[in-house]
């Protein structure tokens, strides 16, 4: 059942990612890679990390996505009908292939190999996964966190003086 | 009964999609009716009588309004960009229902002794002998509520008019603003609750005959929720994105037939989802006198403290015009949002040392 489930979502994964590049409208291509994140959304809810899922869905599909919607709509792009062809399409897809097989080769050989940590399923179910992210975040990685939201603080402040012209 | 999916009996598949259908045609029919009682309520207040002439009082009005909307002709401008005309009111009108299924709107009742919690996304675990549900509730209904911006920027972008566009985009701007202050408002809620389940949320505001409620312990988070969802959600006073005497109907201009009607209904849905939220996380939810012995009384309570926001909706649209748009982003970024900032600092240090 749960396979199936993953089947399904990879399926609409993976066609809304190919409508991303192929799609002639911009806007489109955005709503398509709303799509995308949403089945990555999914992923962490099967893989027992519900916080991870919604954050996925408020900072991804609608925080980031909205800022790049609105570019296009501000800047008006409308559909391109002229259509290049060229070499690069040949030399894109050659590379694109031997990625892809060289992909496909490694994750067949490549075993889980790295000791299970110490958080199962059950205890996650139990304790709730937004609570032992928050215990390990303020507790072991405590100096990263800090790390992060220092440096988040000064991306705020450096937007508000290149925004502003006179402070 | 015997039957077995998945490790559970069958009786939990069944509940569960009664669950679904109960909490969809809640809120289906309570958007019929809202709009009825939107123009009735709003009628009397100014002195009028509102509609009177469809069935006993114009009780029949919104089925006449469906009928009239369905049978209207469908018109998509030729230059639209049509893929995303079309999407727009389907992506507009989702997350409103799909928050719904997080919201908890009843105890836990039993039936042919097994034992059901009456919210959509929650589970009765036998082994574990408790209940389970989405342990990032909270979480959920922002995400969802910032994808609600979507469904009216797509419609405002596609139409390809000048009023729509516009429309379009003071409605994102507006909800993108506000969206922030009402996420920081509830966080105060949760560092109080030391949880994210909205089941555990409204177990929390039980006992003392309502004085546990959220709404005591935290006035102003309560009072800045409701204002900032109001405007996240387009509600008068700050129903700017379609003021009608500047951008005719904006975002939804170029919009006609069945895809009117369903931003229509996404607005009505979308206020009964924040009366809900805001019943469950300050009102106590489906608390009340005797509401855990007598499981059948949860639910009433529930709906009655959602209509009455619902009430208090309508009676602010009565109250208050409508604000400008500069007064709009001025009391969101500096009114409403440093408040919620120090709501939080001020619950931490309280909360630190209680």
């Amino acid at each position: 059942m749960e396979t199936l489930f993953f089947a399904i979502i990879s399926l609409m994964a993976i066609v809304s990612a190919i409508l991303v590049i192929t799609c002639k409208n911009p806007i489109n291509s955005a709503l398509a890679l709303i799509m995308t994140f949403f089945c990555l959304a999914t992923y962490y809810v099967m893989l027992d990390a519900p916080f991870m899922a919604a954050v996925q869905v408020m900072v991804y599909a609608g925080a980031i996505m909205v800022l790049i919607v609105f570019t296009i709509m501000l800047l008006n792009i409308r559909v391109n009908a002229t259509q290049k062809h060229s070499h690069k399409i040949a030399l894109g897809s050659i590379i694109g292939l031997f990625t892809l097989i060289n992909t496909v080769v490694l994750l067949f050989k490549s075993q889980p190999s790295s000791p299970v940590g110490p958080y199962t399923g059950e205890m996650i179910k139990s304790l709730g996964h937004s609570e032992l992210l928050g215990r390990d975040m303020f507790t072991t990685f405590l100096l990263p966190f800090e790390i992060t939201s220092i440096l988040l603080l000064v991306a705020i402040v450096g937007s508000v003086v290149l925004a502003k012209k006179k402070i | 009964m015997g039957i077995e999916i998945l490790g559970l009996p069958m009786i939990y598949y069944i509940a569960m999609v009664a669950k679904v259908l109960v909490a969809f045609l809640f809120v289906l029919l309570t958007v019929a009716y809202a709009t009825y009682a939107e123009r009735k309520i709003i009628g009397h207040m100014q002195v009028r009588l509102g509609p009177m002439r469809t069935g006993w009082h114009g009780l029949l009005q919104p089925i006449a309004d469906g009928v009239k909307l369905f049978f209207k002709e469908e018109i998509i401008p030729s230059q639209a960009s049509t893929f995303a005309f079309l999407i727009a009111p389907l992506v507009a009108l989702i997350p409103a229902f799909i928050t719904f299924a997080v919201i908890p709107f009843g105890g836990t009742i039993e039936l042919f002794g097994y034992k059901i919690p009456l919210q959509v996304a929650a589970y009765y675990d036998t082994a574990a002998g408790q209940v389970f549900d989405v342990n990032v509730g909270v979480l959920y209904i922002l995400a969802m509520s910032s994808l609600g911006v979507y469904g009216i920027v797509l419609a405002g972008w596609s139409s390809n008019s000048k009023y729509s566009l516009m429309g379009g985009l003071r409605a994102s701007a507006q909800m993108i603003s506000y969206e922030l202050s009402a996420a920081l408002s509830i966080i105060a809620v949760f560092m109080l609750a030391g949880t994210l389940s909205l089941g555990k949320i409204v177990e929390l505001q039980s006992g003392f005959g309502g004085f546990e409620w959220y709404i005591f312990k935290q006035p102003l988070a309560a009072l800045m929720f409701f204002i900032c969802s109001l405007a996240e959600i387009n509600r008068t006073p700050f129903d700017l994105p379609e003021a009608e005497t500047e951008l005719v109907s904006g975002f939804c201009t170029e919009y006609s037939s069945m895809k009117y009607a369903m931003f229509f209904m996404a607005e009505y849905a979308n206020m009964i989802t924040v009366c809900a939220i805001t019943a469950t996380l300050f009102l106590g939810g489906w608390n009340g006198p005797f509401a855990v012995a007598v499981p059948i009384l949860g639910p009433i309570y529930f709906v009655a403290k959602v209509y009455f926001l619902i009430f208090l909706c309508m009676w602010i649209r009565a109250t208050v015009p409508r604000y400008r748009y500069d007064q709009l982003m001025h009391l969101g970024w500096k009114v409403f949002l440093p408040l919620a900032l120090v709501n939080i600092v001020v619950t931490g240090i309280i909360g630190y040392f209680i």
